[in-house]
């Protein structure tokens, strides 16, 4: 059984067909990535997955069960995890506190016990030490007491990753984890999601602009072109896709390449 | 700015909210100044005092709705009135002792909080501030109609507060038992704030879809922050019936509602500091310019008649300029300060 099924769903805004009876499946323990150009419905495949879309059409399973109809907040409590394109993260806390707030759901304590107890209870400094943990993991320990908004970009976006791995996801989802970086920066994150991977064994779902990165790193690919899929494989096959090649470069370009077209 | 702190060995010492000798010795000192005040003081400061400490009740109520939460209410002096009426009618109807009425205030205002809370799920900012005007004017509205059971602008007189069968004393006892309670839901209030449902509240305030697919039940915790905020407005407001011993409408009207907003906004919004040292300020404003207020119409008689619209004039003034160059309320002015002296005589 697959960890992630998405069954051919479609969603639509006003007339647009954001997405069209896209199928994709992702096996347990797979680093897949997804691409295409923009306004492909990349980030709508990631919303309806999470839950804060919901398709018209089609189902998504997650661990053979039917996540669809579940709140976004459900979805994460089954342990999906993402992280967003623009950085969402909670700008007047420090690193700490947003990590803590990715281990919402692994607290115990009721409304009563946090009131009487607050930072003294048992649950807190434990997972304090889960996130001083994974401050550990992603390289982080000097700015966890830092206002997330005094960060530059590529660190805001390190703790978003950190944010996600607080949750303990059996699925990750990665909506364009190097966007804006420079060399330097893509390849710590490019680093860092290779070790959630491979240390962590953690299933990645992502979505990336850099196809050097993608195709590095990915073992799997799905192409969507406006709205639906045009291929799906491993990186080599995916690299040598005529329709793949056609999305992203143009119907002229077995012309071009041959020097035919004008 | 991160604060450096040496030798720290524990999770549970590095998140400590007064680290420091000297902020336990500000505390010791405060304590005892709050102890030694009613036998020092004469009886209009201690019944200044013990309405400070109601209003620190009541604000610290609103911050943990507006502050912490971002859900901006204008009904806050709605919920006050509900535990009032609540403690003054049982009180004087069922004769019920203070004991049971105060948590029966409380509780009472706490499930109109669970109700009024229910739109807030749908809506924000100005819409919300809209619904919470309309609780606010029905409030009023029933308070003053409803004759039967609220004698209607007559008003209710309130017996003195007992306990455990003793009367307290409204400038002693009840002083006590007022600032005391002021404390705890003060402390009560900072742990909240320190613990996972406080950070869950101010994820929900700063940005409520990223809260959700991090798995923060977003509806839940909006509702509990109008059950937590109403449950402490409804205890401040039936500390207040007993306090002023005779309750009428007038006590819970919109202007008490915005002169809440006024007082987290004064101190610093969504902090338990700030909701505690705007409330006393707003307390202490009108004392103030009332003091001033005889000399200046002795000293300029043509200016005496005016000198009554002034306090509000000056309410407003204080309220802008707050809102232009002090957004982060008394308590950033505070927390500049201590971080200029921190490193004092150096520049950093």
């Amino acid at each position: 059984m697959a960890l992630l099924e998405i069954q051919d769903i479609s969603i639509s805004f006003g007339g647009v067909h954001a997405l069209r009876n896209v199928s994709f499946t992702v096996e347990k323990g797979q680093l897949a990535a997804v691409i295409g150009p923009n306004g492909a419905g990349k980030t709508s495949l990631l919303n309806c997955i999470s839950g804060f879309y919901k398709p018209t059409q089609g189902k998504v399973l997650f661990q053979g069960e039917d996540i669809t109809p579940l709140p976004p907040f459900k979805v994460a409590q089954k342990g999906v995890a993402r992280t967003f394109q623009n950085v969402e993260l909670f700008s007047n806390m420090n690193v700490i506190d947003n990590l803590l707030l990715g281990r919402h759901n692994y607290f115990k304590g009721g409304y009563v016990r946090n009131a009487l107890l607050g930072y003294r209870s048992k649950d807190e400094s434990r997972e304090r030490r889960r996130v001083e943990e994974i401050i550990d993991f992603l390289e982080m320990e000097q700015w966890r007491k830092h206002l997330v908004s005094d960060l530059p970009y590529g660190i805001q976006k390190r703790v978003e990753l950190g944010r996600a791995l607080a949750q303990e996801p059996s699925l990750l989802l990665l909506d364009e984890p190097m966007a804006g970086m420079n060399l330097e920066e893509t390849e710590d994150i490019a680093r860092f999601i290779l070790d959630v991977h491979q240390e962590l064994g953690t299933t990645i779902v992502m979505i990336e602009h850099d196809m050097a990165v993608v195709m590095d790193i990915s073992q799997h690919i799905g192409v969507l072109d406006f709205g639906e899929k045009i291929a799906d494989g491993p990186p080599e096959k995916i690299q040598n896709d005529p329709e793949v090649q056609k999305a992203y470069l143009g119907e002229n370009y077995e012309a071009i390449r041959r020097g035919e077209a004008r | 700015m991160a604060v450096t702190r040496f030798c720290v060995r524990s999770y549970e010492q590095d998140s400590r909210i007064f680290p420091s000798t000297s902020a336990k010795l500000g505390l010791l000192l405060l304590a005892i100044a709050l102890i030694a005040l009613p036998w020092v003081a004469g009886k209009y400061i201690i019944f200044i005092a013990s309405v400070a400490a109601v209003s620190v009740i009541g604000a610290l109520g609103l911050n943990v709705l507006t502050g912490y939460a971002g859900l901006i209410s204008l009904g806050h002096a709605a919920f006050l009135g509900v535990g009032a009426y609540t403690a003054a009618i049982l009180s004087t109807q069922y004769q019920l002792p203070f004991l049971i009425t105060l948590p029966a205030a409380g509780v009472f205002a706490a499930l109109l909080g669970a109700v009024v809370g229910i739109p807030t799920l749908r809506l924000k900012g100005m819409y919300l501030l809209v619904t919470t005007l309309a609780f606010q004017f029905i409030v009023e509205h029933i308070v003053y109609h409803w004759e039967d059971v609220t004698a209607g602008d007559r008003g209710i007189n309130l017996p003195d507060p007992d306990l455990f069968g003793f009367t307290l004393d409204k400038y002693m006892g009840y002083y006590y038992v007022v600032v005391a309670l002021a404390v705890i839901a003060a402390i009560l209030m900072k742990n909240l704030a320190m613990s996972r449902t406080g950070r869950a509240l101010v994820a929900v305030r700063d940005r409520d879809i990223a809260a959700e697919m991090i798995g923060v039940h977003v509806a839940k915790y909006k509702i509990i922050a109008f059950i937590i905020s109403s449950f402490t407005a409804g205890i401040a407001g039936a500390l207040y019936a007993y306090l002023l011993g005779l309750i009428s409408p007038d006590h819970f009207t919109l202007n008490q509602s915005i002169l809440y907003v006024a007082m987290i906004i004064v101190g610093g919004m969504g902090t338990v500091m700030g909701a505690i040292i705007g409330a006393i300020f707003m307390v202490l404003l009108p004392e103030f310019i009332s003091a001033i207020s005889g000399p200046i119409s002795s000293a300029y008689p043509l200016f005496a008649p005016r000198i009554g619209g002034i306090s509000v004039t000056i309410y407003g003034l204080i309220l802008i300029f707050f809102l232009l160059f002090e957004p982060k309320g008394l308590v950033g002015i505070w927390l500049r300060i201590k971080r200029y002296w921190l490193t004092w005589p150096y520049t950093y």
